[in-house]
């Protein structure tokens, strides 16, 4: 099935060099993309070249591994994206049986030979999974994540574990007790977080593709920092079963590619319900590939009546006017699509922060009780029970988590509860509703991902509000638990190249199948602007 | 995997000094566990509650000044649901399993594991709120109660706090015989559904502590009763009521010993005729219905000394532990202010629907229950005392009605089975399941006797073949040449062998020694093997004596 669909022309994994097509105007912005950079060509499936590539015997899934496995190596001392890297044996043995398989002309799966990075807080089976935090260090789970099941028996081959803020509690990637990763498009800049690990990986190709978790943006705002497409799934349309939960009735987990074909290749084969999930969804899971039509087969207007809502309130103040300008022109470029752009209001928009952050912290607080150095992870060493609970979370947690752990803690309280949990699920359930009227109207929301581009490392660390109204843009979206797409659409000033800016995309629940058709015309019809960061820019050859 | 973690350097707390007794702070709910090596072997008949008279410990001052007060007892019950698997995973629990054998990522609270409901937690529970005749909510959800303590893995307890699953609602029984007799009505609060946790077992010189999880997650019903009993007996007795009641629903097999059905009490006293509770007194460790029922006339007469002496203040509200060694309750902790346990809505979990026609359904598949029955029973005109006892087991209770059903008078088959049956079974320590006689047959029994067929004498030997072998009335009879005699002329033969090789006792009987007559009836039987009618061989036999040769 998926390759039979725009079967690609060359192995390359890279935007080829190709003459541009004259769809539409091109979204720049702020800084026009760098003068030496050749005419480019839209990005396309990587999954898909790979697929062909294999299936045609270009290549065998071995060398696939091999030459991600070196790039990874050259570029990860610069990044840091990964906790873990897989053992390039297991890795080269699977790929190796993979190539058997396809040799004796065996059915292999859409993912087959596909390098995957896994964040570190979705479990796989006897590889660390950290959730990046001290409490886990060391920590082997007994079972595979299901989506990290599903991808495995697809043909996916994990690379390793990614990058992120401590369980997911952050947006840099600098909560991670363990590493702060860089941003490939400017190494003194953060990736964004949580799931920074992740986008950085994918944005420097050191894999193909990668699951992140999204809670309150980490899959959308990092891949908006690292220029890669992000897509966060409607709650429920993936299990979470496996991922260690942050804050259960927010989290998802993410998919993120260089293409939006990817994600949803991506986002189908982790799809579904799970027995093992009682909040996933047993709604049918369609054929997100189908959408991913060539553009050579695009028609003139191929968005024509779509009706799209420029929510206001996100081009507000606060917002960075490189950030506005690259969504404005986003927003000409869905027109010259032929999509009818409105400007709409949703007023409860400023409210979703601190309800994400009452409501985020009070499931957290729970959450993270098991991590009480009793059965896993590290456990201190105490004379007496109440010691042991505290010194082993004492040590093991970092500030942010357990800062959260108290917040949470507080607005659990007898006493505080109606003031601060019970009216947070009170906006929460106002939220749900004017998205659900805004969607009733238009049939995709637009904002920016991030009301800024990739910040320094350091910048905003001691000032944790700061950061947390970084994630105005993503929060309401957990909030009404709706699925999300963010992609690249122009650039800022920063860094030698600019600095991406991603354009989120948010649908009906369970619609990401328009998001994804959406997505790869806007993304096949985007001019101009090519997102491969400088970092690997050079290395063209492989 | 990491089965059977110990924790390294873990001192016991002070407070967890008391040694038969395995337990968890905070919680507010204690988990008596018997240090009992003893192997479950009780059949549930010897469950029945044996409540002995309390025994008279206390001091003759509270004795004088007991009867200006009364008593106020609550009761919060645990029930142990008999699922195949857990609550929230597909483990299976069974009572005993070697430690952490019985045990997944789920029941283990690994990181990333979820629960996800067993729908059949949902039909008991559902079965329960209806036989307690409570009102149930079609729309509840789970919640998360917080707290930390090595025996639970997630470091919350999913449970149910602000919409239990069942709420209002009553229970009525009949106090024993022996206790006074009565029927009585005792309010339901609510019921609950939540999963149990794990245990800790402690070394012997108390340097570390293991915990095994196979219990975690097994479901649990919470019932809690209003305050409405008053003594020990009722206490007692409404909890052997639930133990029935559960049992009869098939929920639950109920086992005190095996933790099955857990029993805290809250106790408080008020002088007679004052509206406000005194100050409560919540009680654990309590694994039998006789310790229940001994404890709260311990605590009941402790609460009422200080009170007459002029030191009510010094009941405070504590939890204390029966020891049943010394039989007297102990200070276990005083209560550090109220618990918070942070409850918020299981996210995990979405929320409990039920229809009303699921309701419906499991309404008519609901068994005749103990209360119904006892009342069925009385009206067949059996006395209170066979009542209960045949109602108190559900299997005997069940043996009973089928018996009858196959047509045997009611009071005969009640005093069979109260009788030789129940001596059998408690000899040879087997429930009324595993002996071999079969309702039919003592039904067939019953007839034969009644009919004639055998004496009662003889049939008492075929009942505890049948008992031990199994087999037919019928097959026994005919295999056994046991049919009676009752033809006259046949009987009138032996009479006369007898009195022909007896003149001396003959003649001492005519001479007015008419005592005489057992011997001879005696003698008469034995030549016949057991097998004469008793009528008709007294009759030939007077006629016989009296006749003036």
């Amino acid at each position: 099935m998926l390759a039979t669909l725009q079967p690609p022309r060359t192995l390359s994994r890279f935007p080829l060099y190709l003459t541009s097509r004259p769809v539409t105007l091109c979204t720049l912005t702020a800084q026009s993309p760098p003068s030496t950079s050749p005419p480019s060509q839209p990005p396309h499936s990587q999954i898909l070249s790979i697929r062909h590539s294999l299936l045609t015997r270009q290549v065998t899934a071995a060398q696939l591994a091999e030459s991600h496995l070196s790039r990874l190596r050259l570029t990860e001392p610069h990044l840091k994206s990964f906790l873990h890297v897989s053992d390039s044996d297991a890795v080269l043995r699977q790929a190796a049986l993979l190539d058997q398989r396809i040799a004796s002309g065996e059915e292999v799966g859409p993912l087959a030979g596909v390098v995957v990075g896994v964040k570190d807080n979705i479990c796989t089976a006897d590889m660390p999974s950290t959730g990046g935090s001290r409490v886990l260090e060391g920590y082997r789970p007994a079972y595979d994540a299901t989506a990290v099941r599903k991808i495995k028996e697809l043909g996916g081959i994990v690379v390793g574990k990614t990058n992120l803020d401590e369980f997911g509690m952050g947006s840099t990637t600098e909560a991670s007790a363990f590493q702060v990763t860089a941003n490939p498009w400017d190494v003194s800049r953060v990736p964004g977080g949580s799931s920074g690990g992740s986008a950085a990986a994918v944005s420097a190709r050191q894999c193909v593709v990668s699951l992140g978790s999204d809670t309150g943006g980490s899959v959308r705002q990092p891949a908006s920092f690292c220029g890669v497409v992000g897509l966060k799934p409607t709650y429920g349309r993936v299990s979470r079963y496996g991922l260690m939960a942050y804050a259960s009735s927010l989290d998802v987990i993410g998919c993120f590619g260089s293409s939006v074909a990817d994600t949803g290749i991506l986002l189908h084969a982790i799809s579904g319900h799970d027995r093992l999930d009682a909040t996933s969804s047993k709604r049918e899971v369609p054929d997100f590939a189908s959408q991913f039509a060539s553009i050579n087969l695009l028609e003139s207007k191929p968005l024509k009546g779509l009706r799209v809502g420029v929510i206001r309130e996100t081009l507000d103040e606060g917002v960075d006017t490189g950030v506005i300008s690259a969504i404005r022109g986003a927003a000409s470029h869905l027109e010259e699509l032929g999509c009818s752009v409105t400007e709409i209001s949703l007023p409860s928009f400023s409210l979703g922060l601190p309800a994400y952050y009452i409501l985020a912290s009070s499931e957290s607080s729970s959450n993270l009780s098991r991590y009480d150095g009793v059965r896993y992870g590290n456990q201190a060493v105490a004379d007496e029970l109440n010691s042991l609970y505290g010194d082993s979370r004492a040590k093991g947690f970092g500030p942010e988590v357990k800062m959260r752990i108290l917040m949470g803690t507080y607005g659990l309280s007898a006493g505080y509860y109606d003031a601060y949990y019970k009216r947070a699920q009170q906006v929460r359930t106002i939220i749900r509703k004017s998205f659900k009227t805004a969607l009733d109207e238009n049939d995709i929301l637009i904002s920016p991902a991030a009301p800024s581009a990739a910040y320094k490392i350091g910048e905003k660390i001691d000032d944790p509000l700061a950061m947390y109204a970084g994630d105005i843009m993503t929060v309401n979206v957990n909030l009404a638990g709706l699925p999300a797409l963010v992609l690249p659409c122009g650039f800022v000033e920063g860094g030698t190249a600019g600095l991406p800016v991603g354009l989120q995309m948010i649908g009906a629940a369970f619609d990401e199948e328009k998001l994804l058709k959406v997505g790869h015309i806007f993304e096949q019809t985007l001019q101009n602007c090519r997102f491969v960061p400088p970092l690997i820019e050079d290395d063209a050859a492989w | 995997m990491m089965a059977s973690t110990i924790f390294r350097g873990i001192q016991n707390h002070p407070l967890l000094l008391y040694q038969t007794a395995l337990f968890r702070r905070k919680n507010g709910v204690f988990y008596c566990t018997m240090k009992s090596t003893e192997t479950q072997t009780a059949t549930q008949e010897k469950q029945k509650p044996q409540i002995k008279n309390p025994p008279r410990t206390q001091t003759k001052t509270s004795d004088k000044f007991s009867k200006d007060y009364e008593a106020v007892i609550g009761i919060e019950t645990h029930v142990q649901l008999n699922t195949l698997t857990k609550a929230f995973c597909g483990c299976p629990y069974n009572y005993g399993s070697p430690p952490n054998t019985s045990v997944c990522p789920i029941c283990m609270g690994l990181p990333g594991a979820l629960p996800v409901l067993n729908s059949k937690v949902i039909e008991l529970a559902v079965k329960v709120g209806l036989a307690l005749n409570s009102k149930l909510s079609l729309n509840s959800k789970f919640d998360r109660k917080q707290y930390f303590y090595p025996d639970l893995p997630k470091g919350y307890q999913i449970s149910q706090f602000d919409v239990p699953i069942a709420s209002g609602g009553y229970i009525d029984l009949d106090l024993p015989v022996e206790f006074g007799g009565g029927h009585r009505r005792f309010g339901i609060t609510r019921v609950h559904m939540e999963e149990d946790a794990g245990k800790l077992l402690h070394s012997e010189n108390e340097s570390y502590s293991q915990v095994d999880l196979n219990r975690a997650g097994v479901p649990l019903l919470e019932i809690v009763s209003e305050p409405d009993m008053r003594t020990g007996i009722e206490a007692a007795e409404y909890a052997a009521e639930l133990q029935r009641l559960v049992r009869y629903l098939g929920v639950s097999n109920g086992n005190m010993q095996e933790g099955s059905l857990r029993c805290d009490v809250n106790v408080s006293i008020r002088p007679i005729g004052q509206a406000q509770f005194g100050t409560k007194v919540e009680i654990k460790n309590l694994n039998s219905f006789s310790s229940v029922s001994r404890a709260i006339d311990f605590e009941i007469s402790r609460q009422v000394l200080l009170h007459s002496q002029g030191q009510g203040d010094q009941i405070t509200q504590e939890t204390r532990l029966w020891e049943e060694g010394a039989q007297k309750t102990v200070t276990m902790r005083k209560k550090e202010g109220l618990a918070d346990y942070r409850y918020f809505p299981e996210p995990d979990l979405p929320g409990v629907i039920l229809t009303k026609e699921y309701v419906n359904s499991i309404r008519d598949s609901l068994p005749e229950l103990p209360e119904v029955k006892r009342r069925r029973y009385e009206k067949m005109g059996l006395s209170m005392q066979d009542v209960l006892f045949l109602a108190n087991d559900v299997n005997v209770a069940e043996f009973f009605d089928a018996t009858i059903a196959k047509g045997a008078d009611v009071k005969l088959a009640a005093n069979w089975i109260m009788g030789d049956i129940a001596a059998y079974m408690k000899n040879e320590k087997l429930t009324i399941n595993e002996i071999k006689l079969i309702p039919q047959e003592l039904a067939e029994l019953i007839a034969s006797i009644k009919g004639g067929t055998i004496s009662g004498k003889i049939g008492k030997e075929i009942l505890f073949e049948l008992l031990a072998k199994g087999g037919t009335v019928k097959g026994l009879i005919k295999e056994k040449d046991l049919v009676q005699i009752v033809d006259p002329m046949e009987i009138e033969k032996i009479v006369d062998k007898v009195l022909s090789e007896n003149p001396k006792q003959l003649e001492q009987y005519r001479g007015g020694k008419t005592k005489l007559q057992g011997y001879f009836a005696g003698q008469v039987m034995k030549l016949s093997k057991g097998k004469a009618n008793p009528g008709l061989l007294n009759k030939i036999l007077l006629e016989k004596l009296n006749a003036q040769s």
